[in-house]
């Protein structure tokens, strides 16, 4: 690791404040940034440790949903009797992510924050435009199994790799900010994580020092709730496709799909298309994909999933 | 053949090599911090924790109460090992992906590796040499001996540690990937223990004697 100078802040906008200076980062479960340090793919001057600010209850809203805070651990989010009778798509997700030891430390918006497990971005070696803005894409040509099949771009196909993230994105989440400033935001999950286009090193839509104090979770929608993982093997592994389904008894639902894109991907129009079965659905989710021939095999396997999901929430 | 007597242990002659070829004035612990009674320069007074790459940290480890001045970048793991000197605590990947590093901080497994000392002000940590000792086995330590739960052992001390908060988490009803109904109590079986012990890799795989021995501490039916 890189040395680097450390605080515990106190309040969120004084660590928002401390952020802008350059080279800060915000470190709370820290299970995937210090990975990233011993490799020196982040090399922080400055961490602003937040796991002191407090930000670890889950609440009611107002409007019957649940605000889960930045600080709540993967673990306790996943075990909430409030999460699992009524999003039952997010503790699936939680659970199907990481081990356990991780679960105890990584935070909900750490979660979201995470960055790829593409391999050329962490292969120091590789170019990647994610770790060297510029340098170019090594996986665009190399192995390209795991990687994005949508939403691509010709300067990154990298995936995002939480299983949260997708359920979050399913449930119509909001990621609650502050700014140093003091001034507050919602950033709604469908645009919080960004496509990679021609910048694939800035992720998400966060300013600058801007501080993830919550993420909201709308009033219970009902239906069943489904997270169908699909890896190389049966446990702590990233997904090679993931699906989140909301499906209520008349058909209707919501899908979303993990290990496809660079966001956890959901195409709203193409929702109407649920009673029709998985192959008329994932045709019109996937509509545009762009697989290279190591990975269109995902295509095929989220249409499988989706069917599997249909199947059982008939049965 | 009977094992030599030797006086010597292969930690304290790791030690010592060490220290041999050390820089001068620096002795045992120096480089990356020190613990306090190893007179180690403390940050000035009334500087923020860490504005000098050094930052002192005050935590109990099995019961006992140590402050430490410490690099900022000195995992739990290395301050467990390298400068409290308990080695049970095993560097296996260092990445958080075999398990070997495995602790309780505040009553819950963690990966000591992926987490810096510094962060863990006033916590209450607990190591396998806190769950029991030879001649005072933790009841999961003498189940492992008992169903032959290793071959090279390196991977055992974060086995037991996490076998051990695997159960206290079935108890306290946190579900897992393989619970059924999310909305019941988790049970004690094979499947879910294979589960919640996936973070634990063994190269020597003895994985179907460890969930043996786990299963018998539970009490329940393999």
């Amino acid at each position: 690791m890189k040395p680097f100078t450390y605080e515990r802040a106190r309040t969120p906008v004084e660590a928002a404040a401390a952020a802008r200076a350059p080279g800060a980062r915000f470190i709370a479960g820290g299970t995937n940034l210090l990975d990233l340090m011993k490799l020196q793919i982040e090399a922080p001057a400055h961490l602003i440790d937040v796991n002191g600010l407090g930000l670890d209850r889950i609440e009611p809203t107002t409007t019957g949903g649940l605000r889960i805070g930045a600080l709540v651990r993967n673990t306790d989010l996943a075990a909430d009797a409030r999460v699992r009778r009524d999003y039952g798509v997010l503790s699936r997700a939680l659970l199907a992510g990481a081990t356990a030891q991780l679960r105890n430390k990584a935070t909900t918006a750490g979660n979201l924050l995470q960055r790829t497990r593409c391999p050329y971005f962490y292969d120091t070696n590789m170019a990647c435009n994610k770790r060297q803005p510029g340098a170019g894409c090594s996986a665009i040509g190399g192995v390209t199994r795991q990687l994005a099949v949508i939403g691509t771009s010709d300067a990154c196909i990298a995936t995002h790799p939480s299983d949260m993230a997708v359920a979050m994105r399913v449930l119509d989440a909001v990621v609650e900010t502050v700014r140093a400033d003091g001034t507050t935001r919602g950033i709604p999950m469908g645009e919080f994580h960004r496509l990679p286009g021609a910048t694939p090193h800035i992720e998400t839509a966060l300013e600058p020092g801007e501080f993830i104090t919550a993420v909201a979770v709308p009033a219970p929608i009902g239906g069943r709730h489904f997270y169908r993982k699909v890896r190389d093997r049966a446990s702590y592994a990233f997904a090679l496709i993931s699906v989140a389904a909301v499906l209520q008894p008349n058909g209707t639902g919501r899908v979303a799909l993990g290990g496809m894109a660079h966001k956890p991907w959901r195409v709203e129009g193409a929702e109407a298309e649920l009673p029709r079965g998985a192959k008329a659905a994932m045709g019109a989710i996937l509509s545009g994909a762009r697989p290279t021939p190591d990975n269109a095999f995902k295509v095929t396997l989220a249409e499988r999933a989706l069917a599997a999901v249909l199947a059982e929430a008939k049965g | 053949m009977q094992a030599p007597d030797l006086p010597a242990t292969r930690r304290g002659l790791m030690v010592a090599t060490v220290d041999s070829i050390a820089m001068p004035g620096a002795g045992p612990g120096a480089g990356l911090g020190a613990a306090r009674s190893q007179g180690a320069a403390s940050p000035a007074p009334g500087a923020p924790p860490g504005a000098h790459g050094l930052a002192a940290v005050a935590f109990r480890v099995n019961g006992q109460a140590h402050s430490l001045d410490l690099d900022t970048r000195v995992t739990l793991l290395d301050a467990l090992r390298e400068h409290l000197q308990l080695t049970g605590s095993k560097k296996g990947c260092d990445h958080g992906q075999c398990g070997a590093c495995t602790v309780m901080v505040d009553g819950r497994r963690i990966y000591s590796c992926l987490t810096l000392a510094i962060m863990h002000q006033g916590a209450e940590i607990s190591t396998i040499e806190g769950l029991g000792q030879p001649g005072n086995l933790h009841p999961m330590q003498a189940a492992f001996v008992r169903h032959d739960g290793y071959q090279c052992g390196y991977c055992t001390s974060g086995q037991i540690c996490a076998a051990v908060a695997a159960l206290d988490e079935i108890r306290a009803g946190v579900p897992s990937h393989v619970t059924q109904d999310l909305t019941a109590a988790p049970r004690v079986t094979a499947e879910e223990i294979r589960e919640r012990m996936s973070g634990n890799i063994c190269r020597c795989g003895a994985y179907s004697n460890i969930v043996d021995a786990i299963v018998e501490v539970a009490g329940a039916p393999a």
